[in-house]
């Protein structure tokens, strides 16, 4: 937990300050019997009635000077919970930005999202409510126990010897309950990733008529993190009366004493009474650490929520000193194997591959043959198990991969754009491109008719797009690829919503980009890629042919089978 | 929604709330009387210790007999009160994390029945954070409310008893200034409770941002973009952090400003009790040192459930604030209702209908003027949970009777559809389908080409009634599809879409998504058909392996694969093939035509495909183009009109 409160540091001085004026309030609070005490013996008894208002006049200033010193601790408390809560959030958005692809796969985004969002809240109630009352609790208590031991040692130590059992019931429910609250925190995280799955499907769900089946998962869910929050709840609801009970106990056992002491003339009646107020005292303060306690429990089962996702220390490596490669070659890749964390089998077998710069490269082959897979690799997304890929003779391990991706463009399968204008949109490709390289570029990706149907670059794009059909979509995440002007554009098989006659002009000009970049086109149509200067045809991860179009068709029966389940009726003719 | 939920949200949603509560009234009435004996206990106790204490007047002047039964009872009576209490903690736990689930039940209820229309202007991320971090914020705010409410009511009540005894003057002037507190409560949370409202806002705002850009997390990597989606959330977290400090801070000002407001009514009986003391020294009722105190005793005791009550004012006032917007949600008008009396042959368990059936004539079907669905909501028009659950029931198993039939082809559909003069836009300035009609016959296969954004995927829509025509009308046998219930309509249609949706979960389980009751046996043979079997034994556990929501490991075409395999299983009379093969390979898809053309025999089937080998075996073939159909026939015929349709056709060589 130490590496989270680290962001605390910058809130030193609200952290220290705050509780201290609670303290100060809390003993200008103390001053007020004393205050009273006088009014009695010196107002009363003496008749003096200037003395009694001006006495009432100090208990007024009094809880003024107390006003302002809890206002004060207040202020400082919200700006050190909501400033380190604040703090958190951008830590964790920025750790969580460097994680690779493989580690996004194994946690998964939607646990990620509660802990950006409802995790931090609670962290953010919890600090806020321990620094301004948690000190003030074993202040009072063990205050209260050192008075008591200025009026009488032997009845005091009964109060040594409930301050620990207390402390054990405190202590012993708040760990009790710890992992409890991380359960329902963790069902809650189901019941969330249930809504947002029952939204994203909404159209295949309702298709199948699956509204109350749904809404059955949901109450399932729901109830489940219903029962886990009472559980939860029984267990901390506890506190209060065990310990009201264990005070309870030693003001008995005090008042035995006491009596035994007052018979033998060691103790007073007067100091029974100030023992039995300062063990009343205890009681109250523990009734409210109580509340807190429940809250400070829970918030500490997000912090651990949150602390184990910035413990994830994956990050993209950079070896030094690997070996190079043919600097001439825009993209090398040397026996390459990728089996993903967790699956049964390769991904990729041995798969080798030199491309040119400017070189347009073709990669064919079935569903689930490892087409995504091998271009995944060339900006590094996923690390070869095997083998090396190397870009520009550099092995990618030995680049920074920031500096490798600039090189790149990925237009990727699955069409993602963001809410905001086109023209945001588009600059995603690069942030200084002028408004002509915008337009060239939309015009390459066939994008024209879509701007224009959006009222030009201003015209807004609803979140994940949307408000666009799957090619427009497709087209200008095709157009924000462009506008990079990467050295390597990758294109995964991101024209599937596209129709013949717009692909085609599509790959024309691909073809006429002025600097020329190399081209990773992965599709399942060979029309697509007979044009290609080599074509790599894969088939369930291991290349199955390698050549270009003429030569795949007298070489290679898979690219021949492809190529036929396309052609054959159409050539017939 | 043009209301300010700033000025409305307070009364209107307390009064929903107070509903919400309603079936929980009796456990809220045991919480009570509970919570008054837990106050009565611990107020009683400390008489009892004081009693107690006269019992040891000084040396040699001990009660001990008399002290010793006085503690024993305070013992059994500790004992007492601690089990009352934990008994008040369980039942208000109950009714609170009840109550909540209740309404988080209804919201995801309410969502199933929410028009495509407004779902899909929505984002998920927004939705999401109100079923969850709004709902969580005001379980947290009631179970405050009812732990602090109720012990502070009674502890007030039972003190102002016993300072009314003591003196009736001085307990007045508690009691006049007391409520000062409230004002100064009042006060502040009518100020703050916009800055939870903006809080609240800015919160969803990031919780909507932090699912699109984690969400696409992999793009964001993908483009370098990390450092600029960074700089965005901050700047977003700052708004957060100023609105959240506001919000905090003054509403965190109530306690101590109520606790001043105690000081100044203390200070005040000190002052007129100590005169009083003075005044009346001698005479025969005098005012003695000894009330005084127990007056001082009680004015404290008096005060505190007020700085309680103001503190839990406080915290509600943002329960409020979340639960406002989670009614908000709730009173998005709900999708015209199905109409009540089912045509012989479905069978089906008909929720007990109030009135007459709605007809639904032409100028009447407008959203906003459907019955049960006035900008009123739904919610308060059922008359609180009780009778809305028992509404509920009716509806559910009426709805799980349906669902338990799918997969057997409702009997009573042939498959005719017809496009009556049909218009439809998304929005008004942008009219998109104007006047199209054309019929298709029960088994023929109908294309549909054109350009995208041509108003392709905008038909499929319309066919599945995710929208409602504008115009015209869609007929189905004859009979308008706003006659049916959407469960006859949809339980007649297969539908495959570009955009594979895959649960997280078991691929069996994604598998038999239309057909729980499927054998191990049909899953197999329905994925062998789809050519799917192949690579579902490949995967580490086989049919048990899980997926996550985005599909994992899953390429795009393979989902597409389990997502035919998902309607093969099935097999309803009609079929929406929305660019269903666009992600497989060729060589898979021919291997897979069999399968399509056997399932497609006899089932009116609507293609949308960019394919030409997939559209030139169709019967009909509908060329759009802006919404109209530009061209009509079949592929022969369409090439020797030489039209937009052979272009088309050509280009496919054209490299």
């Amino acid at each position: 937990m130490s590496e989270l409160f680290s962001h605390l540091k910058a809130y030193r001085k609200e952290c220290v300050l705050g509780p201290l004026l609670k303290l100060a309030e809390a003993a200008l609070e103390l001053f007020v019997p004393m205050i009273v005490a006088s009014v009695i013996d010196r107002g009363i008894g003496l008749g003096d009635r200037g003395y009694i208002l001006r006495m009432s006049l100090v208990l007024v200033a009094l809880g003024l000077l107390g006003l302002i010193f809890s206002v004060t601790a207040q202020y400082f408390s919200a700006r050190a919970a909501v400033g380190f809560v604040t703090r958190l959030r951008h830590a964790l958005y920025a750790h969580i930005q460097g994680f690779p692809y493989a580690t996004l796969d194994r946690i998964g985004i939607p646990t990620l999202i509660t802990r950006m969002s409802s995790d931090m809240n609670q962290v953010q109630t919890g600090l806020n409510l321990t620094l301004r009352l948690l000190l003030r609790s074993p202040f009072v208590v063990f205050g209260a126990m050192i008075m008591a031991f200025t009026i009488d040692s032997t009845a005091a130590l009964w109060f040594v010897a409930a301050i620990p059992l207390l402390a054990l019931v405190v202590f012993g429910v708040m760990l009790l309950t710890m992992p409890m609250y991380r359960g329902v925190q963790e069902q809650l995280d189901r019941v969330l990733g249930t809504t947002r799955e029952n939204l994203n499907g909404v159209r295949v769900l309702r298709a199948f008529r699956k509204e109350a089946a749904e809404q059955q998962r949901f109450e399932e869910q729901n109830r489940l993190l219903t029962a886990l929050q009472q559980r939860v709840g029984r267990v901390s609801a506890l506190m209060n009366p065990v310990t009201y009970v264990i005070v309870n106990l030693a003001v008995v056992a005090l008042i035995r004493t006491g009596a035994l002491r007052v018979n033998a003339g060691l103790l007073t009646q007067g100091a029974v009474v100030a023992l039995y107020n300062y063990m009343s005292q205890i009681l109250v303060e523990l009734i409210k650490l109580a509340n807190l306690i429940i809250n400070v429990t829970k918030s500490l089962a997000c912090a651990k929520r949150i602390q184990s996702v910035l413990e994830i220390q994956d990050r993209e490596q950079i070896t030094e000193g690997l070996p190079g490669g043919d600097p001439a070659l825009r993209v090398e890749l040397d026996r390459v194997s990728l089996r993903y964390p967790g699956a049964a089998g390769d991904a990729l077998e041995s798969v080798s591959l030199r491309a040119e710069a400017g070189q347009l490269i073709g990669v064919i082959g079935g569903t689930g043959s490892g087409k995504s897979s091998l271009v995944n690799l060339i900006p590094r997304f996923y690390e070869a198990t095997e083998g090396r890929v190397l870009v520009d003779g550099v092995d990618v391990r030995g680049m920074d991969p920031r500096v490798l991706r600039r090189k790149i463009a990925v237009v990727p399968q699955k069409a993602t754009l963001f809410q905001g204008s086109i023209r945001e949109n588009l600059l995603w490709g690069e942030e200084e491109a002028s408004d002509e390289l915008l337009t060239r570029a939309v015009q390459a990706a066939q994008a024209e008719e879509v701007v224009a149907a959006k009222g030009g670059l201003e015209g807004e794009i609803e979140q994940f797009g949307r408000n666009l059909s799957g090619g427009q979509r497709q087209r200008l995440t095709i157009a924000r690829a462009l506008v990079r002007q990467p050295e390597i554009l990758i294109l995964d098989d991101s024209s599937s919503a596209l129709d013949f006659a717009t692909d085609a002009a599509l790959r024309k000009a691909l073809g006429q980009l002025p600097q020329r970049p190399t081209i990773f086109l992965v599709s399942q149509r060979t029309t697509a890629v007979r044009g290609a200067d080599q074509i790599l045809v894969l088939e369930e991860g291991r290349v199955a042919g390698q050549g270009t179009h003429e030569e795949l068709l007298e070489s290679c029966p898979v690219y021949r089978e492809i190529h036929q389940s396309q052609f054959r009726k159409e050539a017939a003719q | 929604m043009k209301r300010t939920p700033s000025q409305k949200a307070p009364a209107g949603t307390m009064k929903r709330v107070l509903l919400a509560l309603k079936p929980y009234r009796l456990l809220i009435l045991c919480s009570v009387l509970c919570s008054a004996a837990t106050v009565a206990l611990t107020l009683y106790i400390p008489v009892l210790v004081g009693r107690a204490i006269d019992r040891i007047l000084g040396p040699d002047a001990v009660d001990f007999r008399g002290v010793g039964t006085l503690l024993l009872e305070i013992g059994v009576l500790a004992g007492l009160t601690a089990l009352v209490q934990w008994l008040v903690s369980v039942i208000n736990n109950r009714v609170c994390f009840r109550v909540v689930r209740d309404i988080r039940d209804r919201a995801f209820g309410h969502l199933q029945r929410l028009p495509l229309s407004w779902l899909d202007r929505q984002s998920v991320g927004g939705l999401v954070s109100q079923i969850i971090t709004d709902v969580d914020q005001f379980a947290d705010g009631l179970l405050l409310g009812f732990t602090q409410l109720f012990t502070g009511l009674v502890t007030i009540l039972g003190t102002l008893g016993f300072m009314l005894s003591i003196k009736p003057l001085i307990a007045g002037i508690v009691i006049v200034l007391t409520p000062l507190s409230f004002v100064v409560a009042r006060f502040i949370a009518s100020h703050t409770h916009s800055y939870f409202l903006e809080q609240s806002k800015i919160r969803g705002r990031q919780t909507a941002y932090v699912d699109e850009l984690l969400g696409s997390q992999k793009v964001v990597k993908a483009f370098c973009r990390e450092e600029r989606s960074l700089a965005d959330f901050d700047e977003i977290n700052r708004r957060l952090e100023k609105s959240s400090l506001k919000a905090i801070f003054y509403s965190s000002l109530t306690n101590p400003c109520t606790r001043f407001v105690n000081s100044v009514v203390y200070a005040a009986v000190v002052l007129t009790g100590a005169l009083l003391c003075v005044s009346t020294a001698g005479s025969a009722g005098a005012f003695t040192v000894g009330s005084l105190s127990a007056l001082l005793a009680y004015a404290n005791q008096y005060t505190k459930p007020f700085n309680e009550i103001s503190g839990v004012v406080t915290e509600f006032q943002n329960a409020l604030a979340c639960a406002g917007r989670i009614f908000e949600l709730m009173d998005q008008p709900t999708e015209s209702p199905d109409p009540i009396k089912t045509p012989a042959g479905d069978g089906s368990p008909v929720p007990p209908s109030t009135g007459e059936r709605p007809h639904f004539c032409h100028s009447e079907r407008s959203e906003e003027s459907v019955p049960f669905a006035s900008a009123e909501g739904s919610w308060e028009k059922r008359e609180g949970l009780a009778t809305a659950a028992d509404a509920d029931c009716h509806d559910r198993s009426a709805d799980r009777s349906r669902n338990d039939r799918i997969g057997t082809p409702a009997p009573n559909i042939r498959g005719e559809v017809c496009l009556d003069s049909v218009s439809f836009s998304y929005d008004k300035e942008n009219p998109l389908i104007e006047n199209l009609s054309f019929t298709a016959r029960p088994g023929q296969r109908i294309a549909i080409v054109g350009p995208t954004g041509c108003g392709k995927t905008t038909l499929i829509n319309l066919l599945m009634r995710f929208y409602d025509v504008d115009g015209g009308a869609i007929r189905v046998d004859g009979r308008d599809i706003r006659e049916m219930t959407r469960s006859q309509l949809r339980a007649g249609y297969g539908m495959v879409l570009q955009e594979t949706w895959l649960r997280s979960g078991t691929i069996r389980e994604n598998l038999t998504l239309g057909k729980p009751d499927a054998t191990d046996a049909q899953v197999e043979a329905a994925c062998r058909a789809a050519h799917a079997h192949s690579f579902i034994r490949l995967l580490p556990q086989g049919y048990d392996t899980v997926i996550g929501e985005d599909g994992g490991m899953l390429s795009q075409g393979q989902k597409q694969l389990l997502c035919i395999a998902r309607v093969m299983l099935c097999l309803p009379p009609m079929l929406i093939l929305d660019e269903a093969t666009s992600s497989i390979d060729t060589r898979t898809e021919l291997k897979i035509q069999n399968a399509f053309a056997k399932m497609m025999r006899g089932r009116t089937s609507f293609i949308v495909a960019h394919r030409l080998s997939t559209i030139r075996e169709a019967d009909v073939i509908l060329v759009m183009k802006e919404g109209r159909v530009i061209e009509i026939g079949n592929h022969e015929s369409l090439l020797e009109q030489g039209g937009f349709y052979s272009k088309l056709y050509n280009s496919q060589f054209a490299l």
